[in-house]
């Protein structure tokens, strides 16, 4: 009886056999490895560049040490230094923050919790999501037009200034946080929305006390995200003024130094590039290796204090 | 305690239910607030569209119409062949694409088809910091690594390439192609593959018949994204097409040439060439107005696609 029963072992190998076919699938895993490559490319590149960057940039801060950080904008490679670009970008990144943030979360606000499905509804989306996809020197334009060239506003953002910069650096990065937050919004189950209107809450204390809490962490990656894509955006800078030229360096007034001309890390390294290239590769280099530290310290934070928040709830 | 019982014998109205008078005007207000903030995006979206349309009035009734077609982009000799930046654009656009479709389409098929939950959650984030590097950034890339390394040793091209610009540009729009496409794919439900499997099909089979077809109107969709995206960079080909004073009509992409964002930031750049000719600075805005309705036109186009795949599944 037993001799008549063949080894179970046996069995499942020729039925897998039978169900696999009788060659190798060659193409099917040909297919699958040149997919695999593609993806691999990408990474390839990614190291390539970050190597590239590094080899040419890392030689100015061994030899110049923070001095690079800490000089100002020069004609001379061996003294050009990023402080004013720093500076500028980080003062752009206020008016970001101020701005863009508040407004493009209200927006999202209206459009997830307070919005019936009306014609003007689907006209404000249509028009985020319009806004989204506009190439970001357009942007740039909208600025020259309003904050540099009518005459009515120019006497509040003095022109090409970083005011200027500051605003048109919000009006981009708007539709990015209202859609990232409508997201973060839409995950919030309306379990939840209900339990607070259950027990008589207004809509605006529903969406503070309920609401807001659970989408916060979506929230808050999501605009930080936006700020690090704000930091390296160079395209509408260029266009409302951060000087690619020199800058003054004396000391004035608060106001005037917000009326008056600035620069951007971005900038800085599109000016270098630009410029005599073979004299000036090192120094963008390393202005890069300081665009990608910053933008790489900015992500991580994101990260570590939206997981530090998600474990609240 | 039988104050807490309404007057009139114990039966609530509507009025006892609305709560205070001062917190209905609170609700109200935040709730116009947050219209406001959702408004914006309206009002912003009109204000580029009168400025473009503005300037670019102001450009045409200024110049010469003949100077519309002419023999190439030279602002400062009031020159602005149109057809040298349309063409300029799609060719690097086409190089970029026959980066990004393989690149993106392949990595997408590769997530959503084949990579275990492990692998993916490895992978994804080549494509996430791949997405996260500022286009100047890339620009320098293109100009001091794919130039030598790809264009000038195999193709024999000068420093300055208009093929270089196109392979950067590829690959700054692969992860928005890759993470579109990989959503059209995900959408695909899972019954179909099952079923697909249930005849005997091989995986390749599966994917390339079954899922493919059945997510082609995102993949398409992902593809047209991308070219308009690839249409509206502008530092990459800024920094590594060269070309700044102006071009003439070229379809070479080993050598020089003038895209239409390039051509906006060669004019915003050099205040020399600004400052000289009257009608030059104009002109970036009939650029612009040109860059926005063909971009405008990809994205609605890409849209239609995306809401085909949802109507479906």
């Amino acid at each position: 009886m037993a001799r008549a029963r063949p080894m179970p072992g046996a069995t499942t190998e020729a039925v897998k056999q039978a169900l696999r076919g009788q060659r190798l699938d060659v193409r099917g895993f040909v297919f699958e490895a040149a997919l695999l490559v593609a993806l691999l490319i990408s990474l390839a590149i990614l190291v390539t560049l970050v190597a590239d960057v590094l080899r040419s940039g890392i030689p100015v801060f061994t030899e110049r040490g923070g001095d690079f950080l800490t000089s100002n904008v020069s004609s001379l490679p061996e003294r050009a230094g990023v402080r004013q670009g720093i500076y500028g970008s980080l003062t752009l990144m206020v008016f970001v923050i101020l701005l863009a943030f508040p407004l493009g979360l209200g927006a999202a606000m209206y459009m997830e919790e307070y919005a019936k499905d009306t014609r003007l509804t689907r006209i404000i989306n249509a028009n985020i999501r319009n806004l989204a996809g506009v190439p970001s020197i357009v942007y740039g334009l909208l600025g020259v037009a309003v904050f540099v060239q009518l005459g009515a506003v120019q006497g509040i953002t003095g022109g090409r200034s970083v005011i200027s910069g500051g605003l048109t650096l919000a009006i981009l990065v708007l539709p990015i946080v209202i859609i990232t937050s409508a997201e973060a919004l839409r995950a919030v189950p309306d379990s939840i929305r209900e339990a607070g209107f259950g027990v008589g809450a207004t809509r605006w204390e529903v969406v503070r006390s309920h609401v807001l809490p659970y989408a916060a962490p979506g929230v808050f990656t999501g605009t930080v995200l936006t700020l690090a894509r704000a930091f390296g955006e160079t395209a509408p800078l260029i266009l409302v003024g951060a000087s690619t030229g020199f800058l003054a360096t004396g000391s004035a007034g608060f106001v005037d130094t917000l009326q008056g001309p600035y620069t951007a890390l971005p900038t800085l390294v599109y000016d270098f590039a630009t410029r005599n290239l073979r004299a000036f590769k090192q120094s963008t280099a390393a202005a890069i290796v300081v665009l990608l530290g910053i933008l790489l310290l900015v992500n991580a934070a994101a990260i570590i204090l939206r997981n530090r928040y998600e474990r609240k709830w | 305690m039988a104050s807490v019982a309404p007057e009139g014998g114990g039966s609530l109205s509507v009025a006892d239910l609305q709560g205070s008078a001062k917190r209905r005007v609170k609700e109200g207000l935040i709730r116009r607030a947050f219209f406001g903030a959702a408004a914006m995006s309206v009002v912003i979206n009109l204000l580029i569209v009168v400025s473009l349309f503005d300037g670019t009035v102001d450009f045409l009734s200024s110049v010469d119409i003949s100077a519309l077609w002419a023999d190439g982009w030279f602002p400062r000799r009031g020159l602005f062949d149109v057809k040298t930046i349309v063409a300029g654009t799609l060719l690097v656009s086409v190089v970029a694409m026959l980066v990004a479709a393989p690149l993106g389409l392949g990595a997408a098929i590769y997530l959503s088809e084949y990579a275990s939950r492990r692998a993916r959650r490895r992978l994804k984030p080549i494509l996430e910091i791949l997405a996260g590097i500022p286009s100047v950034v890339m620009g320098y890339f293109a100009l001091t690594w794919i130039s030598p390394t790809i264009m000038q040793s195999l193709f024999g091209a000068t420093t300055f390439n208009m093929g270089a610009a196109g392979i950067g540009v590829g690959i700054l729009i692969t992860p928005l192609v890759a993470s579109v496409a990989e959503d059209a794919m995900f959408a695909v439900p899972s019954s179909l593959r099952e079923a697909s499997y249930g005849l005997g099909a091989k995986k390749r089979n599966t994917t390339l018949k079954v899922v493919f077809p059945a997510a082609v109107s995102g993949l398409v969709a992902a593809l047209i994204l991308g070219l308009s995206r690839a249409i509206g960079e502008t530092l990459v080909v800024a920094i590594a097409a060269g070309a700044t004073g102006g071009s003439l009509f070229s379809l070479d992409v080993t050598g020089p040439g003038q895209t239409m964002t390039a051509a906006m930031t060669a004019l915003a750049t050099g205040s020399d060439q600004v400052k000289g000719a009257s009608e030059a600075f104009p002109s970036l805005f009939f650029v612009g107005s040109l860059l926005f309705f063909m971009t405008l036109s990809l994205n609605i186009v890409s849209e239609r696609f995306v809401r085909r795949v949802r109507r479906k599944y």
